[in-house]
């Protein structure tokens, strides 16, 4: 018997991981630093809230949970349980950029390690993601690189974006304590210690060809908080623009 | 979207004027000879000094409508109610990036530069449609923007893209076809309001009633005000006149917005069923030359915008032009 209390928990914790980092994404539409890169942000953010929606459709048909666009557009602050990471504003280009490479790392080992989840619907969903996330760390690789052996300035800019993001990124693994014991032995997933693990590896030599030097991670606490509903001061407002009309009367269909 | 009919020119016409008179006049002859036949004319191929200026001044406008068209919409991705929606318009803002792209990509093989062009559009120099110079208010502006000005600028679109010039041709059956897509996203979030709540139904029709006399003026002026068109038009740049592109896009759409129930803010508009023409009261036409000169409500605004951008990602583009390091990047 699966313990459905403690997959609801991991499923919107990801869900709105990928709808906040969706429209953070969305936000480079039309401003982007090059045309492709509006193209290239706007092309994810359609992919991000895709897995957000995909998401909250299996809380909703796997899990008897709440009515999806209810869900993502209604819920109190509170009740989010993003990471501090996603919720960031979009700063300049390479805080973005930054971001990018380290969340869609991290999300894509997070599904790597749900195909061989015990929840059907997470080797399902996963499954598809797969093709998608592939392009995402492609894109985010081929710009890091880039813009890391492109002068003093570029470089600078991506070792400080580094700097300003990695403890942020490092509390995407931020696990739920009274469920994660759970999750692990349903082998639902192999738990956010494994996952940050594998993620290390990944990016690590990545960071190092591109000759970026990873923060000392004696001085790293990564920012916790955003699983158990303490959020920025950024995703109230953030929340609240997404829900504007929808919310001018929500029993309507728009 | 989005070409208007109207293409702004610009004031140094007479130094142009005069390369034109240089155009040997043989190669003039067959040239014309080749748009009468309907062949295409490709890059590398003679084409006069006017054709070429025209040409660039209509795809550039164009490029830039897309991409400043992509403003008043994209605010609205963030706060877009549920995820069909969210979504649709993301793809759909996203696709008028694209076609900027595209269209830039056209007009560099007449020999101007993106940049050239970006520099242009930001100095003032080189105009877009006036239509994006107006505010997108409310969640129903959206609706009658992806509806009715998407279907307006396919109507322009699909008789631009019988042209001669094969690049803008190519580029633009591309983008009639993407378009269509959008008139549908449109269309269908037009319908949801026009049949929804009480609420929905006036939001949608205060949109339509402030967004009626920009779609007229999208058109261009009257053809009895409109001075450059015959050249144009025998080379194939123009493709149809701005009011019988008026008339198409009334024909098609003032009977789909009115079988919903909704109204349009022109006593006069009707149909004369002898003539087979719309009969509609004059837009303000003073008003659409003021907007094109900057002085519409959103035109500063705008511009500020694709300024901030520019700045913004000035390092990047910095840092994509100087490679210290060149690298083969995989290609999937």
């Amino acid at each position: 018997m699966m313990n459905n209390a403690a997959i609801s928990d991991l499923i919107i914790k990801m869900a709105d991981d990928e709808l906040i980092q969706g429209h953070r994404n969305s936000e480079w539409t039309g401003l982007g630093p090059v045309m492709e890169e509006d193209i290239a942000f706007s092309s994810m953010a359609q992919d991000k809230i895709g897995h957000a929606w995909a998401l909250y459709r299996i809380l909703h048909e796997d899990l008897a949970g709440p009515d999806p666009d209810k869900f993502a557009f209604l819920r109190p602050e509170k009740e989010f349980k993003s990471a501090h990471l996603v919720e960031m504003p979009n700063g300049e280009y390479d805080f973005s950029l930054m971001r990018h490479f380290l969340f869609d790392h991290a999300e894509a080992i997070r599904y790597e390690s749900l195909q061989d989840s015990s929840f059907e619907p997470f080797r399902m969903l996963s499954k598809k993601v797969k093709g998608e996330l592939k392009y995402h760390t492609l894109h985010a690789n081929a710009w890091l690189m880039q813009l890391s052996k492109a002068g003093e300035e570029s470089y600078h800019r991506m070792q400080q974006s580094l700097n300003d993001t990695f403890a942020l990124a490092a509390g995407l693994f931020e696990a739920s304590p009274e469920h994660e014991s759970a999750l692990i032995a349903d082998k639902v997933y192999p738990g956010e210690k494994e996952l940050f693990h594998r993620w290390m590896d990944r990016i690590y030599p990545l960071l190092v060809q591109a000759s970026l030097n990873l923060p000392d991670m004696k001085t790293i606490t990564p920012v916790y908080g955003g699983r158990q509903g303490f959020h920025t001061e950024h995703l109230q407002p953030l929340l609240k623009e997404m829900s504007e009309v929808f919310n001018l009367d929500a029993e309507a269909s728009w | 979207m989005y070409g208007g009919g109207y293409i702004f020119d610009e004031p140094n016409k007479k130094q142009l004027r005069e390369e034109e008179q240089h155009d040997e006049p043989e190669k003039l002859a067959a040239f014309e000879e080749r748009i009468a036949k309907g062949e295409k004319i490709e890059p590398g191929d003679w084409m006069p000094a006017e054709y070429r200026r025209q040409l660039i001044r209509l795809i550039e406008q164009h490029a830039h409508s897309e991409i400043i068209g992509a403003l008043p919409e994209g605010t609205w991705i963030t706060r877009a109610p549920g995820f069909k929606r969210k979504l649709a318009l993301i793809a759909k803002v996203q696709d008028e990036i694209g076609h900027g792209q595209l269209l830039y990509n056209a007009a560099e093989t007449l020999g101007k530069s993106r940049e050239a062009m970006i520099n242009d559009l930001l100095s003032g120099k080189s105009k877009y449609s006036n239509v994006f110079n107006y505010p997108a208010e409310t969640w129903a502006d959206v609706a009658v923007i992806g509806f009715l000005i998407d279907a307006a600028a396919i109507v322009n679109q699909v008789a631009n893209a019988k042209g001669s010039y094969g690049p803008y041709c190519r580029a633009l059956e591309r983008i009639c076809y993407e378009e269509s897509f959008h008139l549908k996203q449109g269309h269908d979030a037009f319908i949801e309001l026009a049949t929804g709540t009480p609420a929905q139904k006036a939001m949608l029709q205060d949109a339509l009633n402030r967004w009626w006399q920009p779609i007229m003026h999208f058109f261009g002026p009257p053809d009895k005000a409109s001075s450059h068109s015959e050249k144009l038009m025998q080379w194939k740049v123009k493709m149809a006149s701005n009011d019988d592109m008026r008339n198409q896009f009334l024909e098609s759409y003032v009977p789909k917005i009115r079988e919903l129930g909704m109204t349009l803010p022109d006593p006069a508009l009707k149909k004369n069923e002898e003539t087979g023409k719309w009969e509609y009261t004059d837009p303000d036409w003073e008003e659409f030359f003021r907007v094109i000169n900057g002085g519409g409500p959103c035109n500063a605004e705008r511009l500020q915008v694709r300024k901030w951008a520019e700045e913004q990602g000035r390092w990047v583009r910095k840092a994509l032009m100087r490679p210290t390091e060149k690298r083969a990047l995989p290609v999937a």
